[in-house]
């Protein structure tokens, strides 16, 4: 895979017939994983998924991001898999021992650098999935994350933790 | 299947079990519906991952092959759970939050509480024409 995804832009009759080639990819990889064997037959089944699911998707991604960096992407996807395990611990502690009256629970404005839908769908998924943050709701201009915490000090810390540890290396992935 | 593998194996169906039971419990301890959101949506995660990792281990050490479903499933459970979360808590916020208690988003506020015609779904439009002239 290019690191430079820009210099191979697909030309416009490629992109009529895949105009999503790595979710094509992702797609024959997911169906073939799922067989856990392989077979000519199969593989057949998972190139037509390949071409025909993002075809009647088009129009839920009209204006596909562009990764810069799929280096980057992969080192994001290990550290945010770190942090889940250590959010587990951590709530689990919280939910086990924190006498509930101590939890200092509050709602979060996260202000957004972001402007990709999909880099946006990635920072909510990923507050959610990490220690004690849920995020839950959009403003109506796109440029704010309502975030739910279990138990934070200062929200405008919380909020630039987010910032810092997450949107920083997604503003990198997405550009 | 030698003693190692049974004891990795038993170490991560532990593990799991009890990160499921400290999901659960959240759910029946903490006080009000956001709150619990929290219990299930991380305490589970890494339960039921812990799981999937032993039965791997289990196919592995009993000559069953490498299985890759287990990775599947991780991987769909991550892609879900935010999506269910972030409808819950929509649900939520459109039947009893109250605006007045969130920080206040902007000059139009948060999409749950916006009149219909300048929903989410107007941004995202926006947005994408905004690309689009771009490319």
């Amino acid at each position: 895979m290019g690191r430079d995804a820009s210099a191979a832009l697909p030309r416009p009759s490629r992109r009529r017939w895949l105009p999503h080639p790595v979710l094509s990819a992702a797609l024959v990889l997911f169906w073939l994983l799922l067989q856990n064997e392989f077979s000519v037959g199969q593989l057949l089944v998972g190139l037509a998924l390949g071409v025909v699911v993002p075809r009647l998707t088009a129009m839920l991604w009209p204006a596909p991001p562009r990764i810069l960096s799929y280096r980057k992407a992969l080192a994001y996807v290990l550290l945010v898999a770190w942090d889940i395990a250590i959010a587990n611990v951590a709530v689990a502690r919280l939910v086990l021992f924190r006498p509930l009256p101590e939890l200092r629970m509050r709602w979060v404005r996260v202000p957004l650098d972001l402007d990709a839908p999909e880099a946006i769908a990635a920072f909510a998924a990923t507050i959610t999935l990490t220690p004690g943050t849920v995020s839950c709701e959009l403003s109506v201009d796109g440029r704010s994350l309502l975030v739910h915490c279990l138990d934070a000090g200062d929200a405008d810390e919380a909020a630039n933790d987010m910032k810092r540890r997450y949107e920083a290396r997604l503003k990198e992935i997405f550009g | 299947m030698n003693v190692f593998a049974e004891i990795v194996v038993a170490i991560f169906i532990v593990v799991g079990a009890s990160f499921g039971l400290v999901g659960s419990w959240g759910l029946l301890r903490l006080p009000h519906l956001m709150a619990r959101l929290h219990a299930p949506t991380k305490a589970t995660t890494l339960g039921v991952g812990s799981v999937l990792l032993a039965s791997t281990v289990f196919f592995l050490a009993t000559g069953g092959g490498f299985s890759v479903h287990e990775v599947l499933i991780v991987l769909f459970l991550f892609l879900t759970a935010p999506v269910s979360a972030s409808f819950v808590a929509r649900a939520y916020l459109r039947a009893h939050g109250d605006p007045a208690e969130l920080p206040r988003a902007g000059e139009q506020g948060w999409a749950s509480f916006a009149p219909r015609a300048g929903d989410v779904g107007d941004y995202m439009a926006a947005s994408t024409s905004r690309d689009v002239r771009e490319d």
